[in-house]
């Protein structure tokens, strides 16, 4: 390299893009809310033997506390305002996975009291189909959306005012 | 006492009140004239023992093509200790559909009959809290009526897979 290396192995150099966008994307926290049988598919997601731990995805009990919401379950126009007010407290960068087919698109609820798509209020980084996911679904989702937040750029650079968020064509 | 007893009993006690007495795979549905619907609960619970109601539901026949009033609110009723059930139907008019609460009688009429205003639209007389139960507060309409568009009045109806 050329380039003197004193301290040793101890200093690795990087971009800010890389370190946020990697520690973002291996701590997504994702808020405890689940709204129908998706929630179970999701609670079993997190158990043993698929070990959402490993991701670095703990569920947390605080919006406050949460970078992700797994909108997991059919969403009626009832629970619509308790959503919106959870994904509000939330703080940012906050992403949101639409789990399973009521969530992307209302699914086999075609009612009066369905909203037809959470995306009608949120703004959804991933669907995952399915009638419920399969956990690896899930996970595959959630690998997605890491792979979203990887390609990222300046988004903690806008934050603290400096420039914009550059967005991919 | 068993069930054609206490239909007797209430034939004797409300003659001209009992509309119909009907029978079916040993079901039996007692249609009654709605203005008298607390009295006969009141005897049913007080003097025949039916001490439990066990659903309140509300019916729209609109679409069954039957004459008479379009609304019926149905009262099952169990008689815990002779493990007796009964039925009883109130024919409500279409306009202005209301009848008299019978949360004095049953207190789990209370909420059944809020259920059964929320989605249908029949209004009950002398409820002590007449809210909606299911539906959010600021909706618009009573949805299991026949004539609530089933995806919602803002929406076109599904007309099939377009190819």
């Amino acid at each position: 390299m050329g380039v003197d290396q004193p301290l040793g192995s101890n200093f690795v150099t990087t971009s800010l893009d890389k370190l946020v966008n990697w520690s973002r994307s291996r701590s997504l926290w994702p808020m405890t809310f689940g709204l129908a049988c998706c929630a179970i598919e999701m609670m079993a997601t997190g158990a043993a033997r698929f070990d959402l731990d490993r991701f670095g995805v703990l569920f947390r009990a605080s919006p406050r506390q949460a970078d992700l919401i797994v909108i997991a379950g059919t969403v009626t126009k009832k629970m619509l305002p308790v959503i919106q007010t959870v994904y509000e407290q939330m703080p940012e960068p906050r992403y949101v996975i639409a789990m399973g087919a009521c969530a992307c698109s209302g699914g086999v609820f075609d009612t009066y009291s369905t909203v037809q798509g959470i995306d009608e209020a949120l703004p959804v980084d991933v669907y995952i189909p399915g009638c419920p996911p399969r956990p690896e679904g899930l996970l595959y989702g959630l690998l997605k959306l890491q792979e979203k937040i990887m390609k990222e750029r300046n988004t903690f650079g806008a934050a603290i005012g400096l420039g914009e968020v550059v967005r991919e064509v | 006492m068993t069930d054609q007893a206490a239909v007797e009993k209430l034939k004797a006690k409300f003659p001209g009140s009992v509309l119909e007495v009907k029978e079916f795979r040993g079901e039996l549905t007692l249609t009654v004239k709605a203005e008298d619907i607390v009295a006969i609960c009141t005897f049913c619970k007080k003097e025949l023992g039916y001490t439990m109601l066990a659903d309140l539901a509300g019916l729209d026949l609109s679409a069954m093509g039957v004459a008479g009033p379009r609304f019926q609110v149905v009262y099952n009723i169990y008689n815990i200790k002779a493990k007796q059930r009964l039925r009883l139907k109130a024919p409500v008019e279409e306009r202005g559909p209301r009848i008299d609460t019978v949360s004095g009688v049953w207190g789990s009429a209370n909420w059944l009959e809020r259920e059964c205003w929320d989605l249908m639209g029949i209004s009950f007389n002398n409820h002590p809290d007449l809210r909606r139960i299911l539906m959010p507060d600021d909706w618009v309409g009573h949805p299991l009526r026949k004539d609530y568009p089933v995806q919602g009045p803002d929406r076109e109806p599904y007309q099939g897979r377009q190819i």
